[in-house]
């Protein structure tokens, strides 16, 4: 079995796509002769020349209005933001042009984009550099979001995503970059993950874990400890996609367990966990044994203290407390 | 043609856009237009893009993007500037200045030497100023800055001076109180290209005023008729207003089969 880093999984597969498809355009700052802020891209500027991994000015607005247009006539950028927190000076591009000219036009145009990079707090960067914005983007129809937890959907979302002819936003994370897992090895065939997939991490009966991202991680963490100490056995779902999101595997698992919390890092308010926990009690009420709970990121912002960060973000603690208040 | 347009304002499925995009968003990319997109400046990065993508695919072209004086302080322009300069890419962008972005006067809004468009010069982009009442100029002027985009892959930045007789909007209806009477009517009479034209294409026994006169009344009503068309078009439905969001959905594709994609309930 093969095991590589999460980051060289998605730079496999930019390499892959680079090959496949000559419209496929890496872009974004540090990307090609620093080799990426952090790593990802490495080697694909040498590999694959100035033509197709291309620097840009600190400027966000800029490049990513353009790579927007650029698409509209075909080509496919692949858009780095070396943080998504940097969205918000790229706003109007990201939400009004990426998400709306296919639909002000009637459909006469696409956008074949992908924006990526990572977007997660747990760092000791402060409040700027912390923004989690996939329930945000997710808000805007026309937009697709996903949200790779480990090396080998990072990979599989990542070739979906270039693939797919509408914009899709990658949300990764800096703290799973050097996380290593099974990628099946490029020999064995095409490795592609679809988008509106989710996936059962682990399987139980008594709760259903529900998180996206880094969080998965947390509640595997947590679910072993529930099992060895509470005799409580969780089943954790991976999201992997918040849109399209695959809704019959959240209420399938609810259906079978009766109890669900659902671990969010983005915000409380209005975030990915809001829009599941709605769902839930419209498809799966009667089946539900508890009020359905969540662990979101604590309501403020982020903060930068070393010493406290990592409470405020979801953690296996905190899964195992909410557990234990419905389970 | 005029029927497309009108049935787009009338918010009319034979609109260009399906009558989705409205007076601020006109569509048509088997004519080259691109849009027609209503944040101000919010193009200029579009418009690199499409300069951007001429290049890539090695088409010797470029790409014509248009803004109003008001767009010129929005950093979304700034960035584009930069970025066409520094990418040598085959942009033409087009301010075309009527003196006031909604209510505020060019002097109330922008710090500039002596036009807008010399500010240009901070990214060693050219540019040049266009009298606006003078096809003549106009189109000689468009055409060297396509040229140089052509065939020195450069961007240039070109000022039209030119004027508004009516408001911003319709949400502009106090436009006579920012400006003079006596100001409207002095470009009417003094300035105004289609009439300068006019007279010049007279002068010169290209046209009669008899001949002149027709043109306007043929333009009246293909007007007229677009109207009607436009009236008599069915609108669009309820099940219409979520087709258009997803390429993969209209196209009923694999992926558009995994997952939820609308959320309505």
């Amino acid at each position: 079995m093969r095991e590589i880093e999460y980051r060289d999984a998605l730079n496999e597969a930019f390499d892959e796509e680079l090959a496949r498809d000559e419209n496929v355009v890496i872009m974004g700052e540090e990307v090609a002769q620093y080799n990426g802020a952090y790593k990802v891209t490495k080697g694909l500027w040498e590999k694959w020349g100035d033509k197709r991994v291309v620097d840009t000015p600190i400027s966000e607005a800029g490049f990513i209005g353009m790579g927007i247009g650029a698409s509209m006539l075909g080509i496919r950028p692949v858009m780095e933001l070396m943080f998504w927190s940097f969205h918000s000076v790229a706003f109007d591009q990201l939400v009004n042009n990426a998400a709306c000219v296919r639909y002000m036009s009637g459909g006469l145009i696409n956008v074949p984009i992908v924006m990526r990079g990572p977007a997660n707090g747990g760092t000791n960067v402060g409040a700027t550099h912390c923004h989690t914005p996939e329930g945000l983007f997710a808000a805007f129809p026309g937009l697709k979001v996903c949200s790779p937890a480990t090396p080998s959907d990072a990979k599989g979302l990542m070739k979906a995503a270039i693939r797919d002819n509408d914009p899709v936003y990658v949300m990764e994370n800096t703290l799973l970059y050097g996380n290593k897992g099974h990628v099946p090895d490029p020999s064995e065939g095409d490795h592609v993950v679809p988008l509106g997939k989710a996936d059962i991490k682990r399987e139980g009966s008594d709760i259903s874990l529900i998180a996206h991202g880094r969080s998965v991680l947390h509640c595997l963490e947590a679910a072993e400890t529930l099992q060895s100490e509470h005799g409580i056995n969780a089943e954790v779902l991976d999201l992997r996609s918040i849109r399209p999101l695959d809704q019959d595997a959240i209420i399938e698992s609810v259906k079978k367990t009766n109890r669900a919390v659902l671990v969010d890092e983005s915000k409380p308010f209005c975030g990915v966990s809001a829009q599941i926990t709605t769902l839930i009690q419209e498809h799966a009420f009667d089946y539900l044994d508890a009020p359905i709970k969540r662990v979101c990121t604590i309501d403020a912002p982020a903060i930068y203290s070393k010493h406290i960060e990592d409470e405020q973000l979801p953690n296996a603690r905190r899964i195992i407390e909410k557990v234990l208040t419905i389970a | 043609n005029m029927n497309e347009c009108m049935a787009e304002l009338f918010g009319k499925t034979t609109g260009c856009s399906k009558g989705k995009g409205g007076s601020m968003h006109f569509f048509a990319p088997d004519k080259n237009f691109w849009g027609g997109h209503g944040i101000v400046a919010g193009q200029t990065p579009l418009g690199l893009g499409l300069g951007y993508g001429l290049k890539y695919n090695g088409q010797k072209g470029s790409a014509l993007c248009f803004m109003g004086d008001g767009a010129v302080n929005q950093g979304a322009f700034h960035e584009s500037l930069n970025i066409a300069g520094l990418f040598n890419i085959p942009v033409v962008y087009i301010i075309e200045n009527n003196g006031y972005s909604m209510g505020t006067s060019q002097k109330r809004s922008s710090a500039y030497k002596d036009c807008l468009a010399q500010r240009a010069d901070g990214y060693d982009i050219d540019w040049d100023l266009v009298n606006g009442e003078d096809f003549y100029e106009l189109r000689a002027k468009v055409n060297i800055a396509m040229e140089r985009a052509h065939e020195q892959s450069r961007p240039t930045v070109l000022e039209i001076q030119t004027y508004r007789y009516y408001g911003h909007s319709v949400a502009d209806a106090n436009h006579k109180k920012y400006r003079s009477p006596e100001e409207i009517e002095d470009y009417k009479k003094n300035h105004d290209p289609i009439n300068l034209w006019k007279q010049r294409l007279i002068s010169e026994g290209i046209l009669t005023e008899e001949s002149a006169k027709e043109i306007d009344r043929s333009a009246k009503q293909e007007t007229d008729a677009a109207v009607v068309f436009a009236d008599e078009s069915p609108a669009p439905t309820i099940e219409d207003v979520t087709d258009d969001v997803y390429w993969e959905s209209d196209n009923n594709t694999e992926a558009s089969k995994i997952g939820r994609h609308f959320f309505n309930d």
